[in-house]
């Protein structure tokens, strides 16, 4: 059984998400995320032993492109959805850095 | 107490395909144009696809190839999740656990005087995406740009072993590597147009008195933009992380002793601390779900070794071998890339000496191409030219200084711009132009020397009253009329003839 799910850990993967969670929203979320969790980790009772590793969902493989330009998107296209542009470039707030 | 000095490199090259990593957009370099080359997919806008590029694969397997890298039989992508305004999707699709190439190695040079080599080895290279430009605001103040052409194009992340032991030795092995992509075709290596990016992980074993060993905490220096820079901050960065250990004596592992980033001030020709980022990295990667995984048949990847070209390393071995030509000859030419090389070749085999034609590419040639802002490319005087000339001077039909005069003269067609064919009939003309063929007929030489003693009574005299100098003038005279003749044949015969007479 995996250790149960903390509302610490939630917080954390919650900020690596860029999510703002209420304080009742956290406890809901840690409630709900680890009972998916517990779910999931029944998988575990399965013996995989002679079972080679599954790393990819998709059994295609080898699916190309031919390296071929196509059109891209007209410049104020690529920019439509953008909150702010220059009518050239997309603009963000300041990142810090350095 | 000393030290020993561990390096690792990262280095990212952009590939030259036609085409971004997952879309069709254009791979251009384009910053006056800036988000001309997006579509849904590299904008990372909902519903889109992304579908892999054939090319990118191939370069990176015949890169991988020239590394010594196994190729991998079945491959994967992953994505690497982090924020920055550059990466319109959120994650940038990246390869985790199953890069497409892995464990090889590239060999340096590491002392040119004794030739010793040393083999670094190389973890991985694997395929990846790379981000857009942000652009800051140089004060400080208002929005940061952000261009998105280069979003999604296509990144080969070449990781190396920590085998490298000395700032020089990690421009040894950056030159090389260079030029092998350059060899391969894979990228062209630009670094002010950051095709090549270079993060050099640095620390110390510091060989404590009492006999141990001590790791230094690690550091990474970043985005230097020159591989002469990458050589100066690591020197740097090893002074700086001895003083810091004595002072402190802090080591990999302590607490508070996490990997530091740096970056390198050219100006003050030191590293310094990047400020760090508030949340330790955490990517959770996991398996693109929509790209497919790639494998590959052995046939596949012996067809694509059957296709490479001959390694520099190679190439300079081999030609020092068949033209008897040094070391450093054979490295100049082979570091001028391949259409130099096989220049060289054809002008080497074709006069049969592989020493004369060494000497005249890695100097004159190469001079002249410098000083004309050409490339052997454009350089106008083609190896069947030059080839002729060499033979010409092998022949004993004209002397080396004649072969330059006629070598200046062609290039001096070629500037004027006249539609002079230059070939080797242009050759034999300018030869007999300037009268530069060597007079082989002693009779010729002979009368023109009765002639000058008959016309130069008093240096004749002069000479024999013992005023060695007055010989220069008859010599001077028999030139004249015999252009071509060898100087030494004329001064030689023409001191016979007065010392009977
Ligand atoms: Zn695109």
């Amino acid at each position: 059984m995996a250790e149960p799910l903390s509302l610490d850990k939630v917080q954390r993967v919650a900020n690596l998400a860029r999510l703002k969670l209420s304080t009742d929203e956290l406890q809901a979320m840690t409630t709900q995320l680890g009972r998916i969790l517990d779910y999931v980790d029944r998988l575990s009772e399965l013996d995989t032993e002679d079972v080679a590793p599954m790393a990819h969902a998709v059994e295609v493989s080898n699916v190309f492109r031919e390296d071929v330009v196509v059109d891209s998107l007209p410049r104020p296209e690529a920019l439509k959805n953008a909150p702010k542009t220059d009518g050239r470039f997309f603009l963000v707030p300041q990142v810090i850095e350095h | 107490m000393d030290y020993t000095v561990i390096i690792g490199l990262e280095v990212h090259v952009q590939l030259l395909t036609k085409t971004k990593l997952y879309c069709g957009c254009a791979n251009l370099f384009n910053p006056d144009n800036p988000n001309v080359q997006t579509c849904p997919v590299c904008l990372g806008l909902p519903g889109s696809l992304p579908v892999l590029n054939k090319r990118a694969v191939e370069l990176a397997v015949r890169t991988g190839l020239a590394l010594n890298l196994d190729i991998s039989q079945y491959t994967k992508w992953d994505r690497k999740q982090y924020y920055y305004p550059d990466l319109p999707k959120n994650y940038q699709i990246s390869q985790y656990d199953l890069p497409i190439t892995h464990d090889g190695w590239l060999e340096i040079e590491v002392n040119a005087d004794t030739g010793e080599r040393k083999r670094v080895g190389i973890i991985r290279a694997h395929l990846e995406e790379d981000a857009g430009k942000n652009m800051h605001d140089e004060r400080g103040r208002g929005d940061s740009q952000v261009d998105l052409n280069r979003a999604g194009t296509p990144l080969l992340e070449i990781v190396s072993k920590t085998d490298i032991r000395s700032a020089a030795e990690a421009r040894k092995y950056l030159e090389e590597l260079k030029l092998l992509l350059l060899y391969l075709g894979v990228s062209d290596c630009n670094m002010q147009e950051g095709s090549l990016r270079c993060d050099a992980n640095v620390n110390l074993h510091v060989h404590t008195n009492d006999g141990h060993n001590i790791p230094t905490p690690i550091t990474e220096i970043k985005n230097v933009n020159s591989f002469r820079n990458v050589e100066l901050a690591i020197t740097s960065e090893v002074e700086r992380q001895f003083e810091e250990y004595k002072r402190t004596g802090k080591k990999l592992g302590d607490p508070g002793a996490t990997k530091e980033t740096r970056g390198f001030n050219a100006a003050t020709g030191k590293t310094f601390a990047q400020r760090g980022k508030e949340e330790a990295h955490d990517y959770r990667y996991f398996p693109e779900p929509d790209l497919c995984p790639v494998t590959f048949t052995e046939e596949q990847i012996q067809a694509v070794r059957e296709s490479l070209i001959e390694f520099p390393a190679d190439r300079r071995t081999r030609m020092q071998a068949a033209y008897q030509i040094s070391p450093y000859d054979a490295a100049v030419i082979v570091d001028q890339q391949t259409e130099f090389a096989d220049f060289y070749e054809t002008v080497a085999k074709g006069c049969g000496d592989g020493k004369q034609a060494a000497n005249w590419m890695t100097q004159d040639v190469l001079r002249e191409m410098n000083d004309r802002k050409l490339t052997i490319g454009t350089f106008p005087i083609r190896p069947e030219v030059l080839c002729a000339i060499l033979k010409k001077i092998n022949q004993g039909d004209i002397t080396i200084k004649a072969g330059r005069d006629v070598f200046m003269a062609l290039l001096e067609d070629a500037s004027m711009g006249t539609d002079v064919i230059i070939d080797p009939e242009r050759v034999d003309r300018i030869i007999a132009e300037k009268g530069l063929a060597i007079v082989k007929d002693t009779g010729a030489i002979e009368a023109a020397i009765a002639a000058a003693i008959a016309k130069n009574e008093k240096a004749v005299a002069d000479f024999k009253s013992g005023k060695q100098a007055a010989v220069g003038k008859l010599i001077g005279e028999v030139m004249k009329q015999c252009k071509g003749a060898d100087p030494q044949t004329v001064r030689t015969m023409l001191l016979e003839t007065l010392a009977k007479a």
